[in-house]
């Protein structure tokens, strides 16, 4: 099973430490996003386990064998560029049959599996074009071909859909999802775009730093993040300081709020922390409730498929997320108590 | 932007090139188109007047001999010249920003030095006496210091002197510009190193050498000073021979008819390479 792990990998460029000593497992067949803004070293990574760069320690292994002193010419991995790096002096079935060329396969059989390629990947009639006739999409839809042509052990992608518009790029999220569970090949994608990780993968990475902040399936590294920076990168959520006075307890402005007992507590007692919390789990009350915090309506926007309340809670602007059959008669400058969904919380160390 | 109230480009602004090129590049091949057919004065000068005498007296197998060796010498200078600068090129655009300036510096002070200056410099520096004879016997390579000019190597090395940096500034830009994930991607491909240059970075910088070539091979075909102080009698390039047809033996007819026939021949080879060099038809 060609599982890919990596143990203790760090890279530096001089003085700055690009990647800090990472160790993680791929299982074999996955689908995983590699998440976290510029800069934070989801490309090193991807390069790194490319073979692309050589780490300064540790090492890469692809299903139990040290890969980090094999060229990348040699790792049978398959790989789409940002800059998807076409070649531009070859034709589209050209370019898909590159890897099998390079492999010394006859030209026939190379012809015919790039043709069946560009078939799986939803391509007709462009084999014979070049490059620049093609539109963004399209070069898209080549490059995975190419990636694809030698049935790579692990297929990586950087930034795969960056360039395309919003809806090509939704759409081709769930194309790309429905190939690889089709094919079944280990995945590794890097994005900065959380709602792209959310929708393809089984195991999303948070980086932040060089270092990874989380990792987990998509819906729990939304609903548990692990820390401050994993909870207001991934989705919005409502960043509450607060105090943990015990273990089950937290103390906002003054008031004492009880948590619940599949609340999340990621930090010690005692101590300076932020409650995290989704707008779909903030709920309005009456101010008169029990153990609800009084907030003050700061604004309202309707925007037909859901209704957004921006809440000022003792100087702290959070939002509460509803669907617009359920919408709460407020409007803004009302007052209103304030309560979250039982679990639905995370106490994070700030 | 038709109906604005903005200054269109006046259309006789493309006059300009036009006229240029008409004062300073078709009025004087036209005067020397005109003395190519002029009768010449023995001991004299020359009268104007229409006959082919200078041009038949270049065919002959003397002249064409020393037209193919001129062509021959210019081929093989622009083959080395580029195959030296290529390399260079790309190594120079994988070093630091900063360095890259110095090295181009450098390289385009070489275009101050003149042809004499380059000329008499290295046929001291291949010399017996002064020259790199002497290091390599102190290097214990050669037993006794000799001279290696005049000689065709000597004059290959000046000849590619003088034309590298034309060849590197050709092929600077887009080396420079050329993505770096291209070559990466080849190895991800499963191209090693070589395989990945012979078949993605040479393919799409096939314009760029070909131009490199023919500019190089353009600029040595004028060359005249050189094939003189570091080539044989037998090196002399048609370049030579005009000048002393034109200088020495005051048959400026004779000068005019060969340096006519050089550029058409000239003329004639750039346009091959670029028919056979042009882009190629999908070849699937």
């Amino acid at each position: 099973m060609t599982n890919l792990s990596l143990k203790g990998v760090t890279k530096r460029f001089g003085d700055f430490t690009a990647i800090d000593d990472v160790s993680l497992d791929i299982s074999d067949g996955s689908f995983v996003c590699l998440l976290g803004p510029s800069g934070c070293g989801k490309t090193t990574l991807l390069r790194l386990m490319a073979g692309l760069e050589e780490p300064s320690a540790g090492r890469i292994l692809v299903a139990g064998e040290d890969q980090t002193d094999v060229p990348s010419e040699k790792r049978d991995f398959g790989m789409v560029f940002q800059s998807l790096a076409l070649f531009p002096h070859l034709s589209v079935a050209q370019n898909v049959a590159y890897p099998l060329t390079i492999r010394g396969r006859p030209r026939a059989e190379a012809r015919a599996r790039a043709e069946e390629l560009l078939d799986l990947v939803r391509l007709d009639g462009v084999a014979d074009r070049r490059i620049h006739q093609l539109s963004g999409g399209q070069r898209q839809r080549v490059a995975i071909a190419r990636g694809l042509a030698i049935n790579p052990k692990v297929f990586l992608l950087d930034e795969p859909l960056s360039a395309l518009d919003a809806n090509l790029r939704e759409h081709m999220q769930v194309e790309l999802r429905q190939l690889q569970q089709r094919l079944g090949v280990t995945t590794v994608v890097v994005t900065h775009d959380q709602k792209e990780a959310l929708t393809m993968a089984d195991l999303v990475i948070v980086m932040e730093k060089g270092r990874v902040q989380q990792i987990g399936a998509p819906m729990e590294v939304y609903r548990k993040p692990a820390n401050v920076f994993v909870a207001g990168f991934i989705g919005t959520s409502a960043l509450i300081p607060c105090r943990l006075t015990d273990a089950r307890t937290v103390e906002i402005g003054g008031r004492v709020l009880k948590l619940h007992p599949q609340d999340q507590v990621n930090c010690a007692a005692d101590r300076a922390a932020v409650l995290s919390v989704r707008p779909e789990d903030v709920r309005l009350q009456g101010d008169d409730a029990d153990a609800a915090l009084p907030a003050r309506v700061v604004f309202v926007r309707d925007l037909g498929e859901s209704v957004h309340y921006v809440l000022d809670l003792d100087g702290h602007e959070i939002t509460a997320l509803y669907h617009p059959a359920d919408r709460p008669d407020v409007v803004a400058g009302d007052t209103v108590g304030v309560a979250f969904a039982p679990g639905s919380c995370t106490v994070l160390a700030a | 932007m038709r109906g604005r109230d903005t200054h269109p480009t006046p259309g006789w602004i493309a006059g300009l090139p036009a006229l240029w090129l008409g004062v300073f590049f078709l009025v004087p091949f036209a005067i020397m188109l005109g003395v190519s057919v002029a009768h010449r004065v023995p001991g004299g000068f020359f009268e104007p007047g229409f006959e082919l005498t200078s041009y038949a007296r270049f065919f002959s197998a003397f002249f064409g001999e020393i037209l193919l060796t001129s062509l021959a010498l210019s081929a093989g200078a622009a083959v080395i010249c580029v195959g030296l600068a290529f390399p260079f090129t790309v190594i120079l655009s994988r070093m630091r920003r900063r360095s890259q300036t110095v090295v181009l510096v450098v390289l385009l002070s070489i275009l101050s030095l003149s042809e004499v200056i380059i000329g008499f410099s290295l046929s001291t520096l291949l010399s017996r006496t002064a020259g790199v004879g002497n290091l390599l016997v102190w290097a214990g390579i050669l037993s006794e210091s000799r001279a290696f000019t005049p000689s065709l190597f000597a004059l290959m090395t000046g000849m590619c002197y003088i034309a590298l940096p034309y060849a590197v500034l050709v092929l600077y830009p887009p080396i420079s510009r050329l993505d770096p994930e291209l070559s990466e991607a080849a190895r991800m491909m499963g191209a090693g190193p070589l395989r990945g240059f012979t078949t993605v970075t040479i393919p799409l910088l096939r314009g760029p050498i070909l131009g490199a070539l023919i500019l190089v091979f353009v600029f040595t075909l004028g060359v005249y000073l050189l094939p003189q102080v570091l080539g044989q009698p037998q090196h002399w390039t048609l370049s030579v021979h005009i000048t002393d047809q034109a200088v020495f033996q005051s048959n400026l007819p004779f000068a005019a008819a060969m340096a006519v026939l050089l550029l058409i021949v000239s003329l004639a080879l750039v346009g091959l390479t670029l028919l056979l060099g042009g882009p190629k038809g999908d070849a699937t």
